[in-house]
């Protein structure tokens, strides 16, 4: 189970976001991409999960690779209450204690909206750890948490990566050396 | 005393243009051309009578038709244009001849294939249809890509993201369509009974009215028919208030 990037390139407009990268990424362990604001680590991982596709080159994912991913922005369902979001994509059995592990024990019948910024990630960021799956994604999963929050988060998601393979999108390279990521620099292939 | 306020309120508007009619009947000065206040009320007997309520319900019953029809057929165009280009290159441009075409020529039209009980159900059906369409596509259209991305990266099946993300999007928009649209499709299945003179039908009292010049008949029937309207709007905006408080709360933040 894999990701094969073979001579990638990616551009908007008139910006070459990325350009020409090769890259094959290991069935498990722990990945980051770090590098500056704007450098095209989104991009990557969007181009990984098939979000995107590639201008140049081509991309190939084992077949049946599952993915579980904690966005830039929560991407909760306005509409539904915290447990409900997480019922359509873990066991329900699971929520109550995936809630204490996040510290947010006491919000499954609140919405989206009734929660603060740092509240919605960590309910995202549960969301993509609970969800059976390959390859976990996270992009800048401790953006605007407080540092003890932010310790405690990253020891969840040190518990909950299994062996699968994890791919860390951040700006603080001392979250990915807490992983234990192999740490890729920005800009890559270039 | 504020609600005798608001009540004694209401009906100034009521007592002016009762007062206007009756300034208007003194002018005329002749039955035929303008009913009076008095015998237009004196007309309301019929209320007693079941065949009066006979009429109702089955214009009524037509109109429901008519309006679930024209709703449940936009709603499954709206979805249909969006899974197809080709069958929305199709759909969009009749969309436009119906929405432009006066309901009388679909009603003539109409009278040529279809029994005249039928053709208000067709009338109406066709004002309810481009609006309902036209709301719900825009509002699939519209249904936020980070959300269809989120559900695509946690592997939801078609008929999950149709439910959990899509419907829950286009609600809004498939309410605000279904509240403008009930006025418009009583007014135009009583246009088709006019026309069509049906048995059972509000419309037909209204030319029979006409053609044996009795005003106060007319009058009386359209006041039916402005009442009922109203008790329709009602109705429904008190049904979709308890989704829209359910819903649309939680949308705004979307």
């Amino acid at each position: 189970m894999s990701v094969t990037l073979e001579n990638v390139s990616k551009r908007f407009e008139e910006r070459q976001v990325i350009s020409h990268l090769s890259l094959t990424l290991p069935d498990s362990g722990a990945v980051c991409f770090f590098g500056p604001s704007g450098c095209g680590k989104t991009t990557l991982l969007r181009l990984i999960c098939g979000l995107d596709t590639p201008d140049i080159g081509a991309i190939q994912r084992s077949p049946g690779l599952r993915f579980a991913c904690h966005f830039q922005e929560d991407r909760l369902l306005p509409w539904y209450t915290v447990e409900e979001n997480l019922a359509l994509t873990m066991p329900e059995k699971d929520i109550p204690q995936g809630l204490r592990d996040i510290g947010l024990h006491d919000i499954a019948g609140l919405y989206p909206d009734e929660l603060s910024g740092g509240m919605r990630r960590r309910v995202s960021l549960l969301r993509a750890l609970k969800h059976p799956s390959d390859v976990l994604v996270l992009d800048e999963p401790l953006r605007e948490l407080d540092e003890d929050t932010a310790n405690k988060m990253l020891e969840l998601i040190r518990k909950n990566i299994g062996d699968r393979l994890l791919i860390l999108v951040t700006h603080d390279v001392t979250q990915a050396e807490k992983l234990g990521c192999e740490v890729l620099r920005f800009p890559l292939g270039q | 005393m504020k609600q005798v306020k608001r009540f004694l309120r209401r009906l100034v508007p009521l007592a002016f243009w009762l007062g206007v009619w009756v300034v208007c009947y003194h002018l005329v000065d002749h039955d035929v051309l303008l009913a009076s206040p008095v015998s237009v009320a004196e007309r309301f007997v019929f209320v007693g009578e079941a065949a009066f309520w006979n009429t109702v319900g089955m214009t009524l019953l037509r109109t429901g038709l008519a309006y679930l029809l024209g709703v449940a057929l936009g709603c499954v165009l709206a979805v249909v244009c969006h899974l197809s280009s080709l069958v929305d290159e199709i759909i969009r441009p009749a969309m436009r001849v119906i929405r432009s075409t006066p309901v009388a020529s679909f009603i003539i039209l109409a009278l040529v294939w279809l029994s005249s009980g039928n053709v208000p159900i067709l009338a109406g059906m066709l004002m309810v249809l481009p609006v309902v369409f036209a709301n719900v596509r825009e509002g699939i259209a519209s249904t936020d890509r980070n959300l269809l991305e989120m559900a695509k990266m946690f592997r939801f099946s078609h008929l999950k993201t149709w439910r959990h993300v899509y419907w829950p999007s286009v609600m809004p928009n498939l309410i605000a369509a279904s509240e403008a649209c009930v006025g418009l499709c009583f007014k135009a299945t009583i246009a088709a009974e006019v026309i069509g003179t049906p048995k059972n039908a509000i419309g037909t009292q209204l030319y029979n009215a006409k053609i044996y010049l009795e005003n106060d008949v007319l009058l009386a029937w359209t006041i039916v028919v402005i009442l009922l309207s109203t008790a329709l709007e009602w109705l429904l905006r008190r049904l979709f208030r308890g989704l829209k408080e359910r819903r649309l709360r939680r949308v705004r933040h979307a």
